[in-house]
């Protein structure tokens, strides 16, 4: 028998850090709530705006609440299940100091507006290289505790675990892809339509990758060991894990349904999606089996209750996953409450209560003692589980009413309301009831923070933690000639297959190798009025990015006629050829702005940034104020063509050195404009640059795109 | 659209990765067994304590 230790300080270290940062992004998140009621609780500072808190809210959910989450049940069930000492305690500090700095470091970014505007990969280049390396020690720490295990068979909450490392690895590097331009400012070299395909391939390997299939990890470990019986099936498990991996990757199109991407791109996503539920439900069901025969106990064990819930979230996430992904479903909830309601049923019900669950399991196993309180625990979960009703039925009634609302059309043939505001203001009750979920559940998470800290101090933390374990039986030789090895030399017998094989791998390589010459040569328009920004436009797009915009409009028109009636002519993928980063954006708080260049004069942008509420009386847009007290860097922007000649964005010979040039040019013509409204304003003010980019968006197809020759400049 | 290589590309090099690491499993043996892995994880190395008090019960 070996005498090891178990590491349950970093358990405990990761255990804290998901409770924390678990209070402070629903906290995040309640403030934003708030704001879709009313803007004021913008506090009146850019920085707690919800356009710049809301990637922060969705930031510390998914990377530090349910991040710290997985590590703190990857590195307490990895040593149970290897019977081996996690490998390393130097790279489990890194890891977990250097996850926390990632974090803090995205709090110091993202309300500063320093953000990639890509969604769930806000963070920008440097933040996004620590990100990488963070996520390779963790993968160091695994691989070798696996490699030194004392159980010769994986369990398959390992396997759980693999897949999420390797394909997260994979994930993060192709989407941050970004040529940088300065500290914490990049642009994307995918443009437009690729630009969106990789971001949400990303982004749905996000959900699938970083909050599902390390979860189900951490279910088929803590579901078991908490009710205290066998998983339903192992094989289903095994078949569960297998059929998923190899089906999720391919499901992001359904998040660009009816958009620009090509057709038979959005129906790979739908059929991938629809697959999908099998094995989705197989693992709930497994789950839930799970407790056959032991139902009596979720009566009263409060961590099973939480698990319970949990399991079923997951299993209605994921039903209503794939009928999202249904073409005349999603026609109806894309850009509406109803997805914020699916993403929360799927973070507030599976990872926030499986998370809560493994919490009220794990403390009190490692510092030896029971939970302080099981009633306050008991209350946590009733409160928890009301929240997440109160939060997401209002959300589902305000997205189907908005969306109907946007499709109404009178027996004339007008759009019934033409207004997109009338169809805010009518859901704004609904957004009153889901703050109150909201808050529900913070509250929660607020005393479960507290019965747990409780519950430390009466027992006392079993940091290494000593148990008896037998040594691994030495392995059968492979070389046994009726079970030939899978080394290579099974391979040297057969020709074949080796053939097969290197061209498999050297294909592979080709593809990665030549795909940057496809990028360049791809960013020849297929539109031929569609012409590169100017500076002063492209100065404005930057800033419509810092400000979040993107995080309530969109800029994609689908072909649907309530949209054309409403917006104009529907968005073309050619139209996007120069966008680095697309900014098409997931949700319509506000119009599509597609086309919104030049359907109001400059003054009205001018006031309307200013005060929204003075040209759209009742909006919930907040007042962006300062974009008329701060300036652009302007020296910055030779830069920025620059960086974008590089990408493949045909500026005209030399616009890089009369960038700065025009755009003052350009930008005291705005001034004039504003004059003859009496309005006074800075030609340098990130406003004016703003005011641009909105008067261009759309112009190009009409043939109206800015002239950025030469000869423009020297006739006037 | 040619970004769709990339995509392809990296899918399918993680598809693949995963098909090895599938069949490297059930050669090893890895699936033969599929009903005393999930008993063996109910086992605790260590007997949990009774002491501590939940102020409840």
């Amino acid at each position: 028998m070996d005498r090891i230790k178990y590491d349950n300080r970093i358990v405990r270290d990761f255990a804290m850090a998901t409770s924390i940062w678990g209070v402070v992004g629903m906290l995040v998140g309640l403030l934003a709530a708030l704001q879709l009621v009313d803007p004021m609780f913008n506090l009146n500072a850019p920085h707690s705006t919800f356009s710049h808190i809301r990637p922060l809210h969705t930031n510390a959910v998914i990377f530090a609440f349910v991040g710290n989450a997985i590590f703190m049940g990857v590195y307490y069930s990895l040593q149970r299940l290897c019977k081996a000492r996690i490998f390393s305690n130097l790279l489990s500090r890194l890891h977990f100091w250097g996850w926390q700095l990632i974090i803090v470091s995205a709090v110091a970014t993202l309300p500063l507006g320093l953000t990639t505007s890509k969604e769930y990969a806000e963070l920008e280049w440097p933040i996004d290289i620590m990100i990488a390396i963070v996520w390779i020690i963790f993968g160091l720490n695994m691989f070798a505790t696996i490699m030194k295990r004392r159980e010769k068979h994986m369990y398959v909450a390992i396997w759980f675990y693999i897949g999420t490392w390797v394909t997260v690895t994979l994930l993060h590097i192709v989407n941050s892809v970004e040529l940088p331009i300065a500290f914490m400012k990049s642009y994307p070299v995918y443009a437009g339509v690729q630009d969106a395909l990789v971001q949400w391939w990303y982004g749905h390997n996000a959900v699938a990758f970083f909050l599902t299939t390390p979860f189900l990890g951490l279910m088929y470990y803590f579901l078991p060991k908490a009710a205290n019986r066998p998983v339903f099936s192992y094989r289903l498990s095994i078949i569960h894990f297998w059929s998923l991996i190899f089906l999720y990757i391919w499901a992001g199109p359904h998040h660009l349904l009816y958009t620009s991407l090509p057709d038979w791109a959005q129906s790979l996503g739908v059929v991938f999606s629809i697959m999908l539920l099998a094995p989705s439900w197989g693992g709930m069901l497994n789950g839930l089996l799970t407790l056959r025969g032991a139902w009596d106990r979720v009566r009263d064990d409060h961590v099973l209750k939480f698990m319970v819930v949990a399991v079923t979230a997951y299993g209605m996430a994921t039903f209503e996953g794939p009928m999202l992904s249904i073409k005349s479903v999603n026609a109806i909830a894309h850009y509406t409450d109803w997805i914020i309601a699916h993403v929360h049923v799927g973070a507030l019900g599976w990872n926030g209560f499986l998370t809560f669950g493994i919490l009220y399991w794990i403390i009190p196993r490692i510092y030896n003692t029971k939970i302080w309180s099981s009633r306050l625990a008991g209350y946590h979960f009733w409160i928890g589980f009301l929240g997440i009703l109160v939060y997401t039925l209002p959300m589902y009634f305000s997205g189907i009413t908005q969306s109907l609302m946007w499709k109404e059309f009178t027996p004339e043939g007008y759009l019934l309301y033409p207004n997109f505001l009338e169809t805010t203001l009518q859901i704004i009750p609904m957004h009153i009831i889901r703050a109150v979920g909201g808050g529900m559940y913070l509250t929660g998470a607020i005393m479960m923070l507290y019965n747990l800290l409780k519950t430390m101090k009466q027992g006392s933390l079993i940091a290494d933690e000593e148990v008896s374990v037998s040594p691994m039986m030495p392995e059968e030789s492979s070389k046994d000639k009726s079970h030939p090895g899978w080394g290579h030399r099974w391979l040297e017998g057969r020709p074949a297959q080796f053939t097969a094989l290197t061209l498999i791998a050297v294909t592979i390589g080709g593809v990665i190798e030549f795909v940057p010459t496809f990028l360049i040569k791809s960013n020849i328009p297929t539109i031929e009025s569609v012409k590169p920004y100017s500076a002063l436009e492209l100065a404005g797009r930057d800033v419509y990015i810092e400000e979040g915009c993107n995080n309530c409009h969109t800029q994609m028109i689908r072909p649907f006629r309530s949209e054309t009636e409403r917006y104009g002519e529907y968005s073309k993928a050619g139209e996007f050829v120069y966008d680095h980063p697309h900014l098409w954006g997931s949700k319509r708080t506000g119009p599509d702005l597609h086309r919104i260049g030049g359907k109001y004069p400059d003054a009205w942008h001018y006031a309307h940034f200013l005060d929204p509420n003075s040209m759209s009386p009742g909006s919930i847009m907040p007042s962006y104020h300062w974009l008329a007290r701060k300036k652009f860097d302007i020296e910055l922007v030779p830069k920025m063509i620059g960086a974008m000649r590089t990408l493949g964005v045909p500026y005209p010979d030399g616009y890089e050195e009369r960038s700065i040039r025009h755009y003052r040019k350009q930008a005291n013509a705005f001034i004039l404009e504003l004059k003859n409204s009496n309005i006074d304003a800075d030609a340098e003010s990130k406003m004016i640059a703003l005011i641009a980019y909105m008067q261009r968006l759309g112009k190009d197809i009409k043939g109206q795109a800015t002239d950025l020759s030469e000869t423009t400049e020297e006739e006037q | 659209m040619s970004a769709i290589f990339v995509l392809i590309g990296a899918s399918l090099i993680v598809a693949l990765g995963f098909l090895f690491a599938f069949l490297w499993a059930a050669r090893k043996g890895q699936f033969d067994d599929t009903d005393t892995p999930s008993m063996r994880i109910l086992h605790e190395d260590r007997k949990m304590a009774e002491n501590g008090s939940d102020k409840d019960e």
